[in-house]
């Protein structure tokens, strides 16, 4: 699009005044050497009646400009964040089904096998890397190391995109949420009780499929202001995290500002909701 | 010292401080249609309140590198003509968005103040160029930028020494900096910006 205009013509050149979306994308793409008086040669050159016409249609084109640009980054950003934590997800999940397989295998050809992603890392540190066992215990580290390297480009990336969802739900889980509501502007409009039960959903499919006990709560309880409840105060301590998270998701979306007090707040609500118990 | 004309000291209840005329943007005390232009959010509010010859006298065209949320700029834009605004980062530009609605003389663009060509087809010549970007290479940015400043234009600049090299010595950051500037400006005036912002050194200077 720069190649549209010649060095030396205005962001207006060729463009009709009437078309915001046409002078947003000249002002976003184009380019210029020489810097001129460009509401004097917009007004000589008859593409606008006045100056006054002239700042008109460039606040208009500038506003128009700068909201594109800001919504697509942002869209960008939570896009990007959503593919990391599914990756990671998936390399955790893949690794550990692997580690299954390696253990069984391996149970069946040792006196002293073990289980899970140590031991195939215990595994993968022998010598014979030419005996499959141990070459598939070796596959398994790797998507183990890959997970870990996922979860750390996720925690550095989700404050970015969610400021205030990452300070109240940890930056892993500010992820998993805004990937199961479909994008943070989605998450944003979701109410609180919906919050609650995001992620409820596909243990509920895990367990009509008869591998799952049946699903109370959604990812949010994996959250210590949960976990450090007792049992029968938790479903007050999910509803004021769900509260927060809303407000924070909300936030994150309409301004991106940090607010600290946030922070302050559910932890004053967790602790009221605590000290019932000692009553 | 003069402030320029839109500018005024003005008394918020117990407190008395610049202010302009617009639109609130970021929950300041207003008295009537004027609102506090706090200088520990503002460098340019601290270059004022500090007395420095800015030679700015309201209604002037102007330049301003590193808008963020918008915060100064917004101010700029109440007592200046057109008031173009250029930052680069799209969190903080959302906010910008806002300041730019209710003032039809501001002009937000999402671009690198590194990358003058990029906005050369929008911004004319200006009479104040306001830099501060808290970025390393600021000398170079005024360099850049320096094609649309006037002739008898004023660079107002606010160097942050953190920004350049977080270990060196805030002075020797200030005299490097300084260094470069030169050339392509005459350096008129320069001043520390505390109490309300540390580690930053206040610069005016035009066009050589
Ligand atoms: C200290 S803040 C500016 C605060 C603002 N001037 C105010 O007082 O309201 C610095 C800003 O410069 C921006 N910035 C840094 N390098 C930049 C560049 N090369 N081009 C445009 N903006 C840049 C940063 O994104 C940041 O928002």
């Amino acid at each position: 699009m720069t190649d549209r205009r010649s060095p030396s013509t205005g962001w207006f050149a060729g463009i009709d005044p009437g078309d915001p979306e046409a002078a947003a994308g000249a002002i976003r793409d184009g380019s210029g050497d020489a810097v001129r008086e460009w509401p004097q040669v917009a007004v000589e050159s008859g593409a606008f009646d006045s100056e006054a016409d002239y700042y008109a249609a460039l606040h208009d084109a500038t506003v128009t400009a700068t909201r594109a640009a800001v919504r697509e980054a942002e869209t960008a950003d939570d896009r990007q964040l959503i593919h990391s934590v599914r990756a990671m997800d998936d390399c955790e999940r893949v690794a550990n089904e692997l580690a299954e397989r390696v253990a069984e295998w391996a149970g069946s050809r040792r006196e002293d096998a073990g289980t899970g992603v140590d031991y195939a890392g215990t595994l993968a540190g022998e010598d014979d890397a030419a005996e499959p066992l141990v070459s598939l215990a070796r596959r398994v580290c790797d998507l183990d190391d890959e997970a870990a390297s996922l979860r750390a480009h996720v925690q550095r990336t989700a404050p970015e995109v969610a400021p205030n969802l990452s300070a109240l739900a940890g930056p892993v889980l500010a992820a998993r949420l805004v990937a199961l509501a479909g994008g943070l502007k989605d998450l944003a409009r979701k109410p609180s009780g919906t919050i609650q039960v995001l992620g409820a959903e596909e243990a509920l499919f895990a367990h009509l499929r008869g591998h799952a006990p049946s699903p109370k709560h959604g990812v949010i309880f994996v959250h210590e202001a949960i976990q450090g409840t007792s049992p029968e105060h938790r479903g007050s301590a999910a509803r004021a995290l769900a509260g927060k998270l809303a407000i924070a998701a909300r936030i994150d979306h309409y301004t991106g500002d940090r607010k600290p007090e946030l922070d302050a707040e559910l932890e004053e609500r967790i602790e009221r909701i605590r000290e019932r118990e000692t009553e | 010292m003069t402030l320029p004309d839109g500018v005024e000291r003005r008394s918020f209840g117990e407190k008395e401080g610049l202010a302009t005329r617009g639109e609130p943007v970021y929950g300041e005390p207003t008295d009537g249609a004027w609102r506090r232009w706090d200088p520990r959010r503002s460098k340019l509010g601290a270059m004022l309140e500090n007395g420095m010859e800015t030679g700015l006298s309201g209604g002037e065209t102007v330049l301003y590198l590193g808008a963020a949320a918008g915060t100064t700029v917004g101010h700029v834009a109440d007592f200046a003509s057109p008031t173009y605004a250029v930052e680069f980062a799209a969190r903080p530009a959302r906010d910008l968005l806002s300041v730019a609605e209710s003032r039809r003389n501001l002009f937000p663009l999402l671009k690198d103040a590194r990358k003058p060509e990029t906005y050369a087809h929008v911004v004319e010549p200006v009479d104040a160029l306001i830099q501060d970007v808290a970025t390393r290479g600021q000398a170079k940015v005024a360099l850049a930028n320096r094609r649309f400043l006037r002739e008898d234009g004023r660079l107002l600049m606010a160097i942050k020494a953190r920004s350049e090299d977080v270990t060196a010595d805030p002075d020797a950051v200030f005299e490097t900096v300084l260094g470069s500037l030169e050339d392509g400006y005459e350096i008129l005036e320069t001043g520390p910006l505390a109490p309300f912002h540390e580690d930053h050194l206040a610069v005016v200077a035009r066009p050589r």
